[in-house]
């Protein structure tokens, strides 16, 4: 019993050891997961970010029809990347929804201008209030909402064109 | 030139250290009298190590930017202080000088130490060597200081702003003795382990060292917790940042330390659990260093991050940590028990002590390090904050001080409880006094910053017991140093509870001329102005603050901008009176022309400090007696 405790503290400190490995080995990943997968969205509802567009709320989600709901801001470089694959998205006829994150409608409107308009209805969420509520923690990300209203998906970072395919998976999945 | 000197003479220092580990261990194995061999080739080693330091500062003061380092972390631009203390503010140059500190503490030992057992002390300075050599190593193969950049650039990149600071100068520094400080405890456990030499004259020699790491300990992390709460610009004092806790989780352990080694220099009594903590505090120090470099973590303060150092000193912390444990394992069984002691005793007190400290330090421990563990569990990303620091160690501090109120009044081996009762009175009285007192004039007061001010009145009292009755002139330097210390911590513990209990904050945002209130005091921003320092542009707000209508003071917070790496810093301002500070930080103009504006009056905060410095105090009386009291002791043997 005696000679046991006494190997107990390097046993206590090969175990810290292992967590230090463990911690060195994996691969940093910034990327937090929304708690809110497979849950509703969070009741809101966003003024419309550009004059000649609606705004977005809860509501919008809810006539059955699976959507995309891209998180977005004029001020952010993948954003501008991923717009072509927005625009595609959107050609084969899908729904996109947007909100825009710490935006001014001028430089929304001049985003939209540049790098096409995808979005049927864009809000304005000029504190982050809903994109934290949503789960997001940086821009661009973009989440397949179903018919009811419920989170399914979420995509994090800029939509690459060989991302198509999973979001299109990924919203009939959601049908 | 002057960069491949340096580097020559870490490389020299590298080959001594290990010429010196291997001296040692065939001094070990008994061939000859190795001491004589060892004792300069350890001199030798610090030697070469503090000239490649030197030369570093030399690089960094001349701006030499053919020097990656230095185009990296210096700018011509930067006044000197700053140049000089930018070499130890980035990896390698503050590893180059965790390295210096190690060479020259064991270089410290191989030539004041007398008292030791000449076996242990050659297994000691060998232990030294074996720890030196594996960060020569890393400094050498993994964190070059002296690597060279080609082409140079015009001009160097700047150094953070927010360590551009008097504060960088010294509390780096201080901390770095402290944690480096610890390695010869370390040291000389593991050498008092190899010769199975484990009593009150291990404890003696030990007894110094510790205080004097703990002491530089003490400095550095008041001098950082001060230098945070006023350059940060948060209003805060500790925020349980991993990095904090690094420094926090070796002063624990030392603290522990510091206690059990004096009951078996004077009792002969915790024999294995002193060797235990010598190696424990130790590692903390690696650990911390570790944490901090490695990026495993994330904090704010932030460092260089490459994995493949954090991989190495990973190695060294195995191999060095992995090792003493293995070794204590192995033969601490074989230490003969020390005298055994009464539960109501000083010895009772001081085990209790330790207890305590060690609880608190696994909860440190376990929560700094708990968003690792749960990540590589779960997966999910966490983080541990103040709520559960102070929730779990606040309480166990509370006890902690109970025990530090107790222990100076029992005597050693055995003590009568009624005695103690007679001889706690007075300062029991305090503490209901000031119970009333508190729950009179704050009612409202959260349970934790109350008992910390009740146990504060009281264990100041009792911290001052043992003078009691006794020839002031007469009583050892040691006493004073302990009865200080301990004061320390009650005056410490009384402004932080009435700094989290009576703290008064708002935020606001006004036109100029307009008066805000705070916890008594009338703020009045009278202007915002354009100024313009050595390296940086700022606009300053002058405000003026009176606390009864009829004297009124001047503050001017700042809102830096700094060119070098374009970066803002907030320069708060703070006005300190006796009883308090009012700290005043300057925000940014709203749209409407308003500034804001955020403000704190937090009453008698200064005590925080205050407290530390007098630990750290009676820490110095503690080392100064006791090293006379030596000397004196050496003296008469040497006439007798």
């Amino acid at each position: 019993m005696k000679r046991f405790v006494l190997w107990a503290p390097l046993l206590v400190f090969l175990i810290f050891l292992g967590v230090f490995v463990t911690g060195l080995i994996k691969p940093e990943s910034s990327t937090i997961r929304s708690h809110l997968l497979g849950h509703p969205l969070p009741e809101f509802k966003l003024a419309p970010g550009v004059p000649t567009q609606p705004g977005v709320a809860t509501a919008d989600f809810k006539d059955g029809k699976p959507k995309l709901l891209n998180v977005f801001a004029s001020w952010c470089v993948p954003c501008a990347a991923e717009a072509p694959q927005l625009e595609q998205l959107a050609k084969t006829g899908v729904t996109i929804h947007a909100v825009a994150i710490r935006d001014r409608p001028e430089d929304i409107v001049d985003f939209l201008k540049r790098y096409g308009n995808p979005y049927i209805r864009i809000g304005s969420d000029p504190t982050s209030s809903v994109q934290i509520g949503i789960g997001s923690s940086g821009v661009p990300e973009t989440f397949v909402i179903d018919g009811k209203g419920i989170i399914r998906y979420q995509h994090i970072g800029d939509i690459r064109a060989e991302n198509i395919p999973t979001l299109l998976s990924e919203l009939e999945k959601a049908r | 030139m002057i960069a491949e000197a340096g580097l020559a003479a870490l490389w020299l220092a590298a080959a001594l250290a290990a010429l010196q580990l291997f001296l040692g261990a065939s001094g070990l194995r008994g061939r000859g009298d190795m001491l004589a061999a060892v004792r300069p080739v350890a001199v030798a080693q610090a030697a070469l190590t503090m000239l490649a330091f030197i030369l570093l500062i030399v690089l960094f003061l001349r701006v030499d930017l053919s020097v990656a380092l230095v185009a990296a972390n210096d700018h011509s631009a930067k006044p000197w202080l700053y140049k000089f203390a930018g070499t130890w503010g980035n990896h390698e140059g503050s590893m180059l000088m965790w390295v210096t500190i190690l060479a020259v503490a064991g270089a410290g030992v191989a030539l004041l130490e007398r008292r030791l057992e000449q076996r242990t002390l050659i297994a000691t300075l060998a232990a030294q060597a074996l720890i030196s050599l594996g960060f020569y190593a890393f400094l050498l193969f993994a964190s070059n200081p002296f690597a060279r950049l080609d082409p140079a650039p015009a001009e160097g990149q700047g150094l953070n702003p927010l360590l551009q600071d008097p504060g960088l100068a010294f509390h780096p520094p201080t901390l770095y003795l402290g944690y480096v400080g610890l390695s010869v405890a370390f040291s000389f456990a593991v050498g008092a382990l190899v010769t199975r030499d484990v009593g009150p004259a291990f404890a003696r020699a030990m007894r110094p060292w510790v205080l004097a790491a703990w002491i530089m300990l003490t400095l550095g992390i008041t001098a950082g917790s001060y230098w945070a709460y006023y350059e940060l610009g948060w209003g805060g004092w500790w925020f349980w940042d991993p990095v904090e806790n690094a420094s926090l989780m070796p002063w624990l352990a030392a603290t522990a330390l510091l206690h059990s080694v004096t009951v078996l220099a004077t009792r002969d009594g915790l024999r294995a659990w002193t060797v235990m903590l010598a190696v424990v505090a130790f590692s903390m120090s690696m650990v911390g260093t570790f944490l901090v470099r490695s990026g495993i973590l994330t904090s704010v303060h932030a460092f260089a991050v490459d994995p493949r150092r954090g991989s190495f000193i990973l190695v060294l912390l195995a191999l060095y940590i992995g090792g003493a444990l293995a070794l204590f394992a192995a033969r601490v069984g074989t230490v003969r028990e020390g005298s055994r002691f009464d539960p109501v005793s000083r010895e009772g007190a001081l085990v209790v002590n330790n207890l305590l400290l060690s609880a608190i330090l696994g909860i440190v421990l376990v929560g700094t390090l708990y968003p690792l563990i749960a990540e590589s569990l779960t997966g999910e990303k966490l983080s541990v904050g103040a709520p559960y620091f102070n929730a779990a160690a606040g309480p166990i501090a509370l006890a902690l001080m109970a025990a530090m109120a107790l222990g100076p009044l029992l005597r050693w081996g055995r003590d009568q409880l009624r005695a103690l009762a007679r001889r706690l009175a007075l300062p029991l009285l305090l503490a209901a006094a000031a119970l009333l007192a508190t729950i009179l004039i704050a009612p409202g007061i959260d349970i934790l910053p109350l008992l910390g001010l009740v146990f504060a009145a009281g264990v100041g009292a009792a911290s001052l017991a043992p003078l009691w009755k006794r020839n002031l002139r007469r009583t050892p330097l040691f006493t004073w140093g302990m009865v200080i210390a301990h004061l320390g911590v009650a005056v410490s513990v009384a402004g932080m509870a009435s700094e989290s209990a009576f703290t008064k904050e708002t935020l606001v945002s006004v036109r100029l001329g307009e008066m805000v209130a705070v916890g008594g005091w009338g703020v009045r921003l009278e202007k915002v102005e354009p100024i313009a320092g050595p390296n940086w542009t700022a606009v300053q707000g002058t405000l003026t603050a009176t606390p009864d209508g009829v004297s009124s003071y001047t503050l001017t917070p700042q809102a830096r901008a700094f060119w070098a790496p374009p970066t803002e810093t907030n320069e708060s301002a703070i006005l300190s009176r006796w009883n308090g500070q009012l700290y005043t930080v300057l925000g940014h103009k709203t749209e409407d022309g308003r500034w804001q504006l955020r403000l704190w009056w937090k009453p008698f905060v200064t005590l925080i400090w205050a407290g530390g410095a007098l630990i750290a105090l009676g820490g110095a009386l503690a080392l100064i007696g006791r090293l006379r009291r030596e000397h004196r002791a050496a003296v008469r043997e040497v006439w007798a």
